[in-house]
């Protein structure tokens, strides 16, 4: 398949393919940050997880509807905002389904994705009735449009760029979070032993609350990004949340450097592959190859030496 | 829970005996004498998912195994089935008006001038009846013997059915030419000659149905009285306890998942011959997903309410999708909270807590009170 392209044709092909994968990576790896917390953390299977992150596309939607018609001086700003409320909606609907469902159910992991599969049908449904079957797309400001010329042959979409530097503040931040704070040491120990941390004075329900939040609001922001790729209609999380679960399987579910790199490797195959043969068989490969990686190495990537 | 010592341990005890005549009376006499041919053949496809159902029940109830891929072994099943049909209904005088006559009509419209070579066995009916059990066995045999010898089970296993069943399903509907695409294999006439499409031979196919639903009931009750079904429950509750004890545990979970993959695909050919098609609809991840929630709706532990569980939840998504589409979503993700948070064990939990013990008092009370809510009401 690659023997019609010249070699530089290739090289620029495969730099093409990637900086347009960038979003999709992007998409990726917020989802997977949110449910590397939730299900590699907390080991709850969130499959409502894409719900949420088009609760973030929504929010998004609706704020540009709003900027557009109400407050056109500050429209091209209003992405940050959007990923904010986002953040912020998706956050709260996290915490009220934790302290409403999750909690009752930390005991038996298969059945939180029963619970959590309800939970999805529930939202999609609820989406569907409020705006609608059809699918919406979002007015994007026009500095995000267009796209830096690197080179004669390679372009970067600058709305691209921009979502790829939010994803790595926010991965940043993340890492920050649960690695270097005090509210982070608490999540691992809860994690790791939950009765213990109870024993140590660590109020675990409050915790558990505030990561599955955190889970959700990083899935929403994830649904913002998510609209600059494709529009936004009841089911479209649907689609996403097996790739999403993957890729936190595939990069070992406890690390978060593994969650990035399977992002990336998985984006990037799956872009570039779409390249040379259809969608659907792109698709197909990379997801057959993952699912043989994890048959042969079912801890992933990369993997936490913890004491079991 | 209280188990019986083997030795004071028949195949049946006399409830599930009751049980089981019951089911029989319900399948081959209730139901076809109330219900005309299209609400009777509507019945039997509801029943094929309680193949689906009644796999589940031995594989997640009692071995502790979640597959959210039973839809691609349903699927196996029905497909392996459909292209026989297919095959005969493309004969040469059938199709002589395609450019490639005596393949099938979608092969021809994607510019395919040859029959596949995998295709080419279902050409005869000995091997596509031995095919449509053997193909998804052997599938789910490969996909369990890669996963239980490296200890994979659980929440993983899980993920990587769903993941395969959605593989399968984008694989499915791709290779439009060879496989029908997203449309699937349809306008199935005949099986060996025996038009399925007339209403005596739906009727005859229900009963069919029902016999091979009961034979796979009692299969179902030998594995689960057996010493297997002992080691199957004491692996679910405490694996390495088993494995230190010397037993092959990944063995034994393969024979699990195998036996759910064989009852799925009985049950796929099934629906294939009374449906009339074949379609990737019945594959992937949200097929999958509710066939689980029938077993869990009907008890995970019970083989009769798995599939007074799916009769129940199908009968509500027909009739609630036909008169209140946009309730219907919201009754079934309720209902999947409602089973998980309320009843982990069903209708047959239900049952169990709050019928029995009364039974066992007022035996003459038996038979009105015998399917309280497992009963369809139609």
């Amino acid at each position: 398949m690659f023997g019609e392209y010249s070699l530089g044709d290739l090289g620029a092909i495969f730099a093409m393919q990637g900086f347009a994968g960038l979003i999709l990576f992007s998409v990726y790896v917020l989802m997977a940050l949110g449910l590397a917390i939730i299900f590699g953390q907390m080991g709850v299977i969130n499959m409502a997880h894409g719900e949420f992150m088009i609760l973030g596309a929504y929010v998004t939607y609706l704020c540009s509807g709003f900027f557009q018609a109400h407050l056109p001086g500050i429209f091209p700003a209003y992405f940050f905002l959007a990923m904010a409320l986002a953040f912020v909606a998706a956050g709260l609907l996290g915490m009220v389904v934790e302290w409403a469902l999750i909690r009752h159910l930390y005991k038996r992991p298969l059945d939180t994705l029963l619970a959590t599969w309800g939970l999805s049908l529930i939202l999609q449904q609820a989406y569907r009735s409020i705006f609608g079957a059809r699918e919406v797309g979002v007015e994007l400001p026009s500095w995000m449009m267009g796209s830096v010329q690197a080179t004669d042959t390679i372009e970067i979409p600058i709305n691209g760029l921009f979502v790829m530097a939010i994803t790595v503040l926010i991965t940043l931040a993340v890492a920050g979070l649960l690695f270097a704070s005090r509210y982070g040491k608490q999540v691992r120990a809860v994690m790791q032993n939950r009765v213990m941390a109870g024993a140590v004075g660590i109020d675990t329900g409050r915790v558990d609350r505030l990561t599955f939040g955190l889970g959700c609001g990083i899935a929403g922001v994830a649904g913002s990004a998510f609209t600059m790729i494709g529009s936004t209609g009841p089911t479209s999380g649907q689609l996403y949340i097996v790739d999403t679960f993957l890729i936190v399987v595939f990069g070992g579910a406890a690390s978060l450097l593994g969650t990035i790199a399977s992002a990336f490797s998985i984006s990037q195959t799956q872009s570039t592959l779409e390249f040379f043969l259809s969608g659907s068989t792109a698709k197909v490969i990379t997801l057959l190859a993952v699912v043989a990686i994890l048959m042969l190495r079912p801890q992933g990537l990369f993997t936490l030496k913890v004491r079991r | 829970m209280k188990l019986p010592t083997l030795n004071d341990n028949p195949f049946m005890k006399p409830v599930e005996w009751m049980a089981l005549a019951l089911l029989c009376g319900l399948i081959f006499c209730v139901l076809p004498l109330a219900l005309d041919g299209f609400r009777l053949n509507l019945v039997g496809k509801y029943l094929t998912y309680a193949f689906v159902a009644l796999g589940l029940v031995i594989c997640w109830g009692y071995c502790g195994i979640l597959s959210l891929g039973q839809g691609v072994f349903f699927g196996l099943g029905g497909y392996c089935m459909a292209m026989y049909l297919k095959l005969e209904a493309s004969s040469v005088e059938n199709t002589k008006i395609q450019s490639t006559p005596g393949i099938p009509d979608f092969m021809d419209w994607n510019q395919i001038t040859a029959l596949p070579w995998f295709w080419a066995p279902f050409k005869s009916l000995p091997l596509t009846l031995i095919a449509v059990v053997l193909v998804p066995t052997l599938f789910a045999f490969v996909i369990g013997a890669a996963m239980f010898k490296r200890r994979v089970g659980g929440t993983y296993f899980a993920i990587i059915t769903q993941a395969i069943a959605a593989i399968l399903t984008i694989l499915i509907v791709g290779q439009q030419g060879y496989t029908g695409g997203i449309n699937g294999i349809t306008d199935l006439r005949t099986l060996h000659g025996w038009d399925i499409r007339t209403d005596a031979a739906k009727t005859i196919l229900y009963f069919v149905n029902g016999g091979l639903l009961v034979a796979c009931v009692l299969v179902a009750q030998y594995v689960k009285r057996s010493k297997l079904g002992r080691i199957l429950v004491a692996m679910r509750d405490k694996e390495d306890r088993v494995r230190f004890s010397g037993y092959g545990v990944a063995s034994f979970k393969i024979f699990a998942f195998c036996l759910a993959a064989a009852f799925a695909a009985i049950g796929g050919a099934m629906f294939t011959l009374q449906v009339g098609f074949m379609s990737p609809s019945f594959v992937g991840i949200v097929p999958s997903i509710e066939m689980v929630i029938y077993a869990a709706v009907g008890g995970r532990l019970s083989l009769f309410g798995a599939i007074y569980g799916t009769l129940l939840v199908n009968w509500a998504k027909t009739t609630f999708s036909e008169s209140f589409p946009e309730l219907w979503l919201f009754g079934l993700g309720a209902l999947f909270i409602a089973v998980v948070l309320a009843f982990p064990n069903g209708l047959a939990g239900v049952w169990r807590q709050h019928v029995e013990p009364r039974l066992t008092r007022r035996p003459k009370a038996a038979s009105p009170a015998a399917l309280p809510q497992g009963a369809p009401a139609e």
